[in-house]
């Protein structure tokens, strides 16, 4: 098909070379340092999961433990293989209670020790890259068995009771209704805790904790669902926040199918170190590239703090930067969900148009990308009959735009938690107008120099503007300069500062994960 | 039946013209008369017309569209019309019903909070400060607790601000520090101790389990262990879901609801921090 926007592929080619100059140091930082939740992740794989009577996992205790006795820059895995090889403990569990107790020496093996305990290390940590390997296999062959949505975009709801248990029929109705991707949202604190909960939960603020069981027993309970309705629910969560490559660990074993995973998001929304946050999300990505995970990223939210029409550049900025630090993570186009979102304020004179013209840039700069085109909720006033009428015109761009997730717009929002008389109207108004119009993309060929093209150009000339500003920043890495000046979403984040900032440890010469390797190389053994 | 359910008195109550107002209303408002009772108002003045949404736990039938009139004529609808019955999955239905509520309102027996300050413009909040206080006012805000949305703290203190007014950043005389997004309650107390604020702003979204009262009480408890008596700075929180005039309860000085701008913010502000006459001073 002719693309709908005549865009200059110098210049689009000019975007992506700024991008990548922007993202190369970052990735180089990225692979001179560990965290402390990359190193658990590392222990995950190898097996090692619950946690004691006081709910701690047992990768924070082993983690810590090797951490106060040889330091982490050599890797988890070396100090703590060698622990076993020398009979401290039969296994992994029993070593990281024994250390918990602070009953066990750790050192850091050199020469012969050294390589046998990184074998060990590799054939343990290998069985969780080949679960990871197997789980994206079944996932392949339901897709297969039960099919996949029939229309695009694809209809992502969400669900957040706080409690797994009530969250589960939630999820399994709103399928039922027409969701063909669940989110559960997380519990609103889990992003600054450094540490992944245990079990089943049935508390959280807002939304459910992510654990392990919480994400083994929703996506059983899709899996019977999507056998009874003859089409593959996707499950989402959120790989974000300080235990973020856990998350996505977890994720890949447990077979969800799509993580909230943004490059930025942490450090400018939540205050988290930016260096912590690279190193966990290039981690965090590797992973999601194996398990064939569709990553979905945050730019939603730079509209949601700054005007929608002013700031519409730092999307397509942010979503160029998520696109490299994903490629250079191996995830592939059809894993790229990234955002936008229909946040202009409806009281400016052409909103729906400026819509348009952003959602086409996106969709035109990232063809084989599955955009994730969100809802209003800045200029949802509480007036939901006006809030109705906007989530009808959020659905019309994403009909328009081919958009390929559409988060499902509640005329609630900013008001209660959605009732389900609101989520069915939702969806009345997503399935009316994806058949009423849906084909319009056959019909709508805005004019070369109209409105909506010119707008759209002029969005990305500013966006280019701005990847160069980035890159001419001085330092090593011009892009931490800039977060560290406020130039995304107004906040200063500087490299020096933020939560989490002590689990980060400079690698040293020899450092050694597995894991890593494995991800790669793409090796299994 | 209570006179106000017995429809005969509703209709005597439900004059063509509207009610003379007994209460004697003040200054200039008194021009135009309103009553002391209405009802709602449809197309015709007195009608009493609503229109309500609910969802039933039952599978839609006769029975259904019956369960949803008995419940309208309970909730004061009367008479009631059933305009529409969809059916939500084998076991809900969604209604919409439209009807005339027999309960009346006097307005006599409504209170509200009044605003208790004058509305400044930017440029009166800075030559206020600036005159009265002699140096700039300091603002400490933050969202704390498990709460993430920082929505109206940033509608506030952002110089992007909100309704078309700028935040306070954009106030010449008001520093402002912005501690964002789950700041935890004593890392807020440290923060305004340090920047000596005067006054220590937190916004409340998430009301799942009643946190933005839990998160308030914690915070404003805080603050009073910190401090000595009579030296903890001005406490004020936002959020969508407050009680109006529960301010004392929770222990914080003032609350601003949905729809607040930061012109009011400011304002209120200068009123209870700067006043004109020191003697007024609320703090």
């Amino acid at each position: 098909m002719k693309p709908l926007l005549d865009l200059d592929p110098a210049d689009v080619r000019r975007a992506r070379t700024l991008a990548r100059k922007a993202g190369r140091p970052v990735v180089k930082l990225a692979q001179s340092h560990t965290t402390v939740s990359v190193e658990r992740a590392t222990l995950r794989l190898a097996g090692l999961g619950g946690a004691d009577h006081e709910r701690v996992p047992w990768v924070n205790h082993l983690v810590d433990a090797v951490r106060a006795e040889v330091g982490l820059e050599h890797g988890i895995t070396n100090p703590v293989f060698d622990a076993l090889r020398r009979g401290e403990a039969p296994d992994l569990l029993t070593l990281a209670q024994k250390a918990a107790s602070g009953s066990v020496q750790f050192r850091l093996p050199e020469g012969r020790a050294a390589t046998a305990a990184a074998k060990d290390a590799r054939r343990e940590v290998s069985r969780g890259i080949r679960t990871i390997d197997k789980q994206r296999a079944a996932r392949d062959r339901l897709i297969k068995r039960h099919g996949d949505p029939e229309q695009r975009p694809w209809i992502y709801l969400i669900v957040a009771t706080g409690d797994i248990y009530e969250d589960i029929p939630q999820a399994q109705n709103a399928a039922r209704e027409g969701a063909d991707i669940i989110a559960v949202i997380r519990s609103t604190g889990q992003s600054l805790l450094d540490y992944v909960p245990e079990g089943a939960t049935r508390e959280g603020y807002a939304g459910t904790y992510a654990t392990k069981e919480n994400f083994r027993l929703m996506r059983a309970a899709l899996d019977e669902t999507s056998k009874e309705l003859g089409r593959y629910i996707r499950l989402t969560n959120y790989a974000s926040g300080l235990c973020m490559p856990e998350i996505a660990t977890l994720a890949g074993l447990e077979r969800l199918d799509m993580m909230l995973n943004d490059s930025m998001y942490g450090i400018l929304f939540r205050d988290i170190n930016p260096i912590r946050t690279f190193v966990d999300q290039r981690f965090s990505r590797q992973i999601h590239a194996r398990a064939g995970i569709i990553i979905n990223t945050g730019e939603d939210n730079y509209l949601t703090t700054a005007d929608a029409v002013e700031a519409a550049h730092t999307v397509t900025v942010s979503q160029l930067l998520n696109e490299y630090f994903a490629k250079e993570a191996g995830l592939e186009d059809w894993q790229l969900g990234l955002g936008h979102a229909f946040e202009i304020n409806p009281e400016i004179p052409d909103s729906f148009r400026m819509e348009l013209a952003h959602a086409l840039l996106a969709r035109q700069l990232f063809p084989d990308a599955p955009l994730k085109w969100m809802p209003p909720t800045k200029h949802m006033t509480g007036d939901v009959f006006r809030g109705y009428l906007l989530d009808g015109f959020f659905n019309l761009v994403g009909a328009m735009t081919g958009q390929g997730i559409l988060l499902v717009g509640m005329m609630t929002e900013a008001v209660v938690t959605p009732f389900l008389s609101d989520r069915d109207l939702a969806l009345q108004n997503v399935r009316y107008v994806l058949n009423a119009a849906g084909g319009l993309t056959e019909d709508f060929h805005p004019p070369r120099d109209g409105f909506i093209q010119t707008r759209a150009r002029g969005v990305l000339s500013e966006a280019i503007d701005l990847l160069t500003t980035i890159t001419e920043e001085p330092g090593k890495a011009p892009l931490l300069e800039a977060i560290a000046d406020g130039t995304f979403g107004l906040m200063k984040r500087p490299a020096n500062a933020g939560k989490g900032l002590d689990g980060v440890v400079v690698r040293a010469e020899g450092y050694d994960n597995p894991a890593t390797t494995l991800l790669e190389t793409g090796e299994t053994r | 039946m209570t006179p106000a359910q017995d429809p005969r008195t509703t209709d005597k109550a439900m004059p063509l013209d509207p009610m003379p107002a007994k209460a004697t209303t003040k200054g200039a408002k008194a021009a135009r008369k309103t009553p002391d009772i209405v009802r709602p108002y449809g197309d015709t003045t007195g009608d009493g017309m609503v229109q309500v949404s609910f969802t039933l736990p039952v599978p839609h039938d006769k029975r259904a569209e019956g369960a949803a009139l008995q419940l309208a004529a309970k909730m004061g609808l009367e008479p009631a019309l059933l305009v529409h019955a969809k059916p939500m999955g084998p076991d809900f239905t969604f209604f919409v019903v439209y009807g005339s509520a027999t309960h009346l309102v006097d307005l006599r027996e409504v209170t509200v909070v009044e605003r208790e300050f004058p509305l400044l413009s930017p440029t009166e909040v800075n030559k206020a400060i600036k005159g009265r206080l002699r140096r700039k006012l300091v603002v400490v805000g933050a969202c704390i607790g498990t709460d993430a949305h920082t929505v109206g703290i940033d509608a506030i203190l952002n110089i992007k601000g909100f309704a078309g007014e700028k935040g306070l950043e954009y106030y010449r005389e008001i520093k402002v520090v912005n501690l964002g997004a789950q700041v935890l309650v004593p890392e807020l107390v440290a923060r305004a101790r340090a920047e000596k604020a005067d006054a220590v702003m937190v916004s409340q979204v998430v009301t799942q389990r009643d946190a933005h009262i839990h998160n308030t009480t914690t915070m404003s408890a805080a603050f009073r262990e910190a401090y000595p008596a009579g030296q903890v700075p001005l406490l004020v929180v936002g959020g969508p879901r407050f009680e109006e005039g529960s301010a004392p309860k929770l222990g914080v000085d003032r609350i601003f609801g949905r729809g607040t701008t930061p012109g009011e913010v400011a304002s209120y502000l200068v009123h209870a921090l700067a006043p004109s006459d020191p003697r007024s001073k609320e703090k």
